[in-house]
């Protein structure tokens, strides 16, 4: 398994030699949206907290960085770590409210503060300059490479993503992983075995969220502007389908689904009148056909096709 | 599932290459010159970007598919109305299909979400989008728009108002976007500064189903109304208006898109005698748009309106740019160099642009009329050859702070 990843791994550092521009900028933004989809893993496959807010942590995260260097003349070495900072600080927060309720109470608490942030996106046009988004924005250049070159972005951001996937998977691989799967499972059971229940889904929560803004700075390095309708409920149910697509409490589900959906909206929309038909047919079939997810799905299949044990 | 991808991406490069070198083999005349239309085909502005693939696709047709000469293909994307995702469309225009010249977007935040990419890749756009400060405060130099900027009509209305038809007090309302926002906010100054005094300002959310609220407020004293709606959004208030008993009590007047042509078809007598503001009109009288208006009308079973006027006049704009470069799209410097100095007739009357890439044409003024059974807007009064900056000396208008719900300041609010 592992050497199959790292094959994986040096295909897609080869990727810009071999593909041209557009596949690679494409590459870029799936990556992106699977770090997204993975964050928003933590909390739906893991936590067992269906939240469908999550696109105010890639929203803010992205308003904070471009407002600070808009309006303040910050230079990237601030607004990066501030935007990390201030949004992981909004998700504590958010997680202290959104976690007095769990199930449906969550996902509706999740829904409701993160249409309170895009309505203050929208209108509060002083700081967000409202409808016209912020606009003018740059990439870093870290250590002198210029990031404006699709092909150094697309590896800057496979950095980026190796590390977040590696952090998720060790995150929850660890002793906390398990009692995190075990809230999830049995939270009756664990509260009762001592376990602060509350205390283990709010770290969760906020370590959900400080990736949801990692994926928020590099949205807005990529687009450089930034609109409200990034906080629209849209994006956080395509985060959400990406999850229950590509398996929901996987590492590499979360991944998979971005990816499709990414292509479906992306790539299959320039052949497809009604991308967004052929998107829900893609989605129902998967339901009906492998209703654990994509991942997990087809290792069942190759499990049953080697004749091995279900 | 790796290497499949590998493969695919592969071949993919590889058909790149190829293309890209047949490219450099054939003789350029011979490669048919690539437009790429960025329109919206899903979603809540799929109307008017169904009307702009329409204009094109009219116009392709009527010219046997070829411009100065060449053979053209339009490459269709659709944004689905999402800046990131016009963003990757542009990229996929350009990158992937190797166009030459581009036409849309169709609202304000995608073409200021492409602004960047349109200067970095280079790349001649023919805009219908009508965000203000692309043609103002950070022009783009890639970038021409033949339709209108937000506010270039609704000076025009303005001054109508407080001239010809005397209008004292007036309300505006217009959904809360920037385009919404800066055409109050021209009419408001041409107005106040003819005389006239704006004394409330309304603006309801984009999708709003329900205008009943927004109705109550109003000012029973005031002379007139005039709606900056977009979309079907000016026909839903014109219509819940008259539910709540207001019709005839109340003068409306329209800006650019409050009565489309592409929403008049869905209308009664309740639009009669409204008059609204545009660079176009189906039934404008002249050579090119008698031919124009019906042969959309016979393509498709209803008038031209913004959009798709839009796409047709901006590929004759294309059209004569190229005519005069020799066809040679490759060379976009020549390309842009070429569509600044337009100066041709089309089906809205002459078209020049200004030295930031905006048209300078005719506005007319339009009323609602039933003619062979169909409501059009019938052309009443011509304003020639207006500019984005009305009358303003450009210089001094740039220094203003762009149109928005608060800029200029409404003193006479009630």
């Amino acid at each position: 398994m592992r050497r199959n990843y790292i094959l994986l791994l040096a295909l897609l550092i080869c990727l810009p030699w071999f593909s041209g521009e557009y596949y690679v900028n494409l590459a870029s933004q799936i990556l992106i949206a699977a770090i997204f989809a993975a964050s928003l893993n933590l909390l739906v496959g893991y936590a067992g907290l269906t939240s469908l807010g999550h696109a105010s942590y890639l929203g803010l995260s992205a308003y904070i960085s471009a407002w600070l260097s808009l309006r303040m003349g910050l230079g990237h070495a601030v607004t990066a770590p501030a935007a990390l900072l201030l949004t992981t600080l909004i998700g504590c927060g958010f997680g202290w409210i959104a976690l007095r309720a769990s199930g449906l109470g969550f996902l509706m608490l999740t829904l409701a503060l993160s249409q309170i942030v895009w309505g203050l996106c929208y209108r509060w046009v002083g700081v967000t300059n409202g409808d016209n988004g912020l606009s003018g924005l740059t990439r870093p250049s870290p250590f002198g490479i210029d990031l404006g070159n699709s092909s150094a972005f697309y590896w800057f951001v496979l950095i980026i993503t190796v590390a977040a996937l590696y952090s998720i998977a060790r995150f929850v691989n660890s002793p906390f992983g398990a009692t995190l799967r075990g809230t999830r499972d049995q939270w009756r059971r664990m509260s009762s075995l001592g376990y602060n229940v509350w205390g283990i889904r709010w770290v969760t929560f906020v370590f959900s969220s400080f990736l949801g803004a990692l994926a928020g700075l590099l949205y807005v390095y990529f687009n450089k502007y930034i609109h409200p309708s990034v906080m629209s409920v849209t994006v956080s149910a395509e985060a959400l389908l990406a999850v229950i697509a590509g398996g929901s409490g996987t590492l590499a589900g979360p991944v998979v689904g971005a990816a499709l959906v990414m292509l479906l909206k992306n790539y299959a929309s320039a052949y497809v009148e009604r991308w967004n038909m052929l998107m829900g047919i893609v989605f129902v079939f998967i339901v009906i056909v492998m209703p654990a997810g994509i991942v997990p799905g087809t290792l069942a299949l190759l499990r049953r096709l080697r004749g091995g044990p279900r | 599932m790796a290497i499949d991808r590998r493969q695919f991406l592969q071949g993919a490069a590889a058909a790149g290459v190829g293309v890209a070198y047949s490219g450099l083999s054939l003789a350029q005349t011979n490669e048919p010159i690539r437009l790429g239309l960025l329109t919206v085909k899903t979603g809540p502005l799929a109307s008017g970007g169904i009307d702009m693939e329409r204009g094109l696709e009219l116009y392709m047709k009527e010219h046997g598919g070829m411009m100065a000469g060449r053979k053209v293909e339009v490459i269709v994307a659709d944004t689905g109305g999402v800046p990131a995702t016009a963003l990757t469309k542009t990229q996929e225009l350009v990158e992937r299909s190797k166009v030459h010249v581009l036409t849309g977007p169709l609202a304000a935040f995608e073409a200021l979400a492409i602004d960047d990419y349109i200067r970095a890749q280079k790349m001649p756009i023919l805009s219908v989008a009508a965000a203000e400060d692309m043609t103002q405060r950070k022009p783009n130099p890639w970038f021409v728009r033949a339709t209108s900027s937000s506010s270039q009509c609704s000076h025009v209305m303005a001054h109508y108002c407080a001239t010809v038809l005397k209008y004292k007090r007036m309300i505006l309302i217009a959904d809360d976007i920037a385009y919404g926002q800066e055409m109050n906010a021209g009419f408001q100054r041409v107005f106040e500064e003819n005389g006239g005094k704006v004394i409330q300002k309304l603006f309801p959310p984009l999708t709003t189903p329900e205008y009943g609220s927004f109705i109550a407020q109003l000012k029973k004293d005031a002379d007139a109304i005039f709606l900056g709606f977009a979309g079907s959004n000016g026909f839903r208030f014109i219509r819940q208006l008259n539910e709540f008993g207001s019709a005839g009590k109340m003068k409306i007047v329209g800006g650019m898109t409050a009565l489309d042509e592409s929403v008049l078809r869905n209308m009664g007598d309740e639009a009669l005698g409204i008059p609204t503001v545009c660079w176009y009109s189906a039934d404008l009288n002249n050579p090119i748009n008698v031919k124009f208006a019906p042969s959309f009308r016979k393509a498709y079973g209803y008038d031209p309106g913004y959009y798709g006027a839009g796409t047709y006049v901006n590929a004759e704009i294309l059209n004569a740019a190229l005519v005069s470069i020799g066809g040679k799209a490759e060379n976009k410097d020549a390309l842009m160099a070429a569509l600044k100095k337009t100066n041709v007739q089309t089906a809205r009357g002459p078209v020049t642009f200004d030295t930031y890439g905006n048209v300078v044409g005719n506005i007319y003024i339009r009323k609602v009329e039933r003619k062979d059974g169909r409501l059009v807007n019938s052309v009443v009064h011509t304003y020639p050859d207006v500019s984005q900056f009305w009358k303003y000396d450009p210089k001094a208008f740039l220094a203003n702070p762009v149109y928005s719900r608060d800029w200029p300041p409404a003193k006479n609010l009630e």
